[in-house]
């Protein structure tokens, strides 16, 4: 794998790890704050960012998850976007 | 069930290729305090936790998950264009006889992964405060990595692991306290 990506990969990958890493820190504190309104819609703000950024990176890269949680183009293109040791 | 995602959760990048601070890395890996015990410990113990906590434990569990990704990452890439010879002279002979460049779940001394790096008391109280002392000993074995290495990149890596056993050990202090307070409400008929 030494297909030679553009700058373009790093940046949008960068920018969903971004709002993934916002969504971690929320769900762990709303796992032990569960009645903190402003963290929930803050939380749901946040998910609908990231499914956003993802369906762009998607549609250049390939898909991102496995067992149905994004599409194939044809052929099969999990194999398209490198592991993520690999870049 | 889990999912996989193609990405890691923080950049892993490294400035030259160095095999002994993966050696040391692979702590993190197969260690004790590393990241594959803290994830089977935490999501071992989720069956029998009351229900208030037994969602962070599993999302931490998950976590630690992608943490162990970042560590293997960071010893692979330390090591993919390593010669024999710097395997050897950075220790690595005995790991290169016996798995080439492929990773194994060992400490740094080299001595194998066991299940008996943790418990699963059943007893909640005693399972959260084990859970908050093995945040704080890989939080320490993160600083005595980012104490042994020059590489600029990797400490950025490391730094952002150390900081995560900082709040998952908060979030266990918080889970302790939930806990008390659900064992000690009255029960009124």
């Amino acid at each position: 794998m030494n297909k030679q990506l553009p700058q373009e990969y790093y940046q949008l990958l960068e920018e969903i790890q971004a709002v993934d890493f916002v969504l971690v820190e929320l769900n762990l504190y709303l796992d032990t704050h569960p009645d903190d309104y402003d963290a929930i819609e803050q939380f749901n703000t946040f998910t609908k960012k990231s499914k956003e950024l993802k369906i762009v990176f998607e549609k250049k890269y390939g898909p991102l998850m496995n067992f149905g949680r994004s599409f194939s183009n044809y052929p099969w293109d999990w194999k398209e976007a490198p592991w993520p040791w690999q870049v | 069930m889990w999912y996989y995602e193609k990405k890691l959760q923080y950049p892993v990048r490294v400035s030259q290729c160095n095999p002994m601070l993966a050696k040391f890395l692979i702590e993190q890996y197969g260690g004790a305090d590393g990241e594959l015990a803290a994830a089977l410990r935490y999501l071992n113990q989720r069956y029998t936790i009351p229900d208030k906590v037994a969602g962070l434990l599993n999302d931490i569990g998950t976590e630690e998950f992608a943490h162990l990704e970042m560590i293997a990452t960071m010893v692979y890439k330390l090591t993919k264009d390593a010669t024999p010879e710097q395997m050897k002279e950075a220790g690595l002979g005995a790991h290169y006889a016996d798995h080439d460049k492929a990773l194994f779940f060992h400490n740094a001394a080299g001595a194998p992964f066991t299940a008996t790096y943790f418990q699963a008391k059943g007893d909640p109280i005693a399972d959260i405060y084990e859970d908050i002392a093995a945040e704080e000993k890989a939080r320490a074995t993160y600083q005595w990595l980012i104490n042994m290495s020059d590489d600029p990149d990797i400490n950025d890596g490391l730094k952002f692991l150390r900081e995560r056993e900082v709040v998952h050990s908060l979030r266990f202090r918080e889970a302790a306290e939930i806990l008390k307070e659900e064992r000690d409400k009255k029960v009124f008929f």
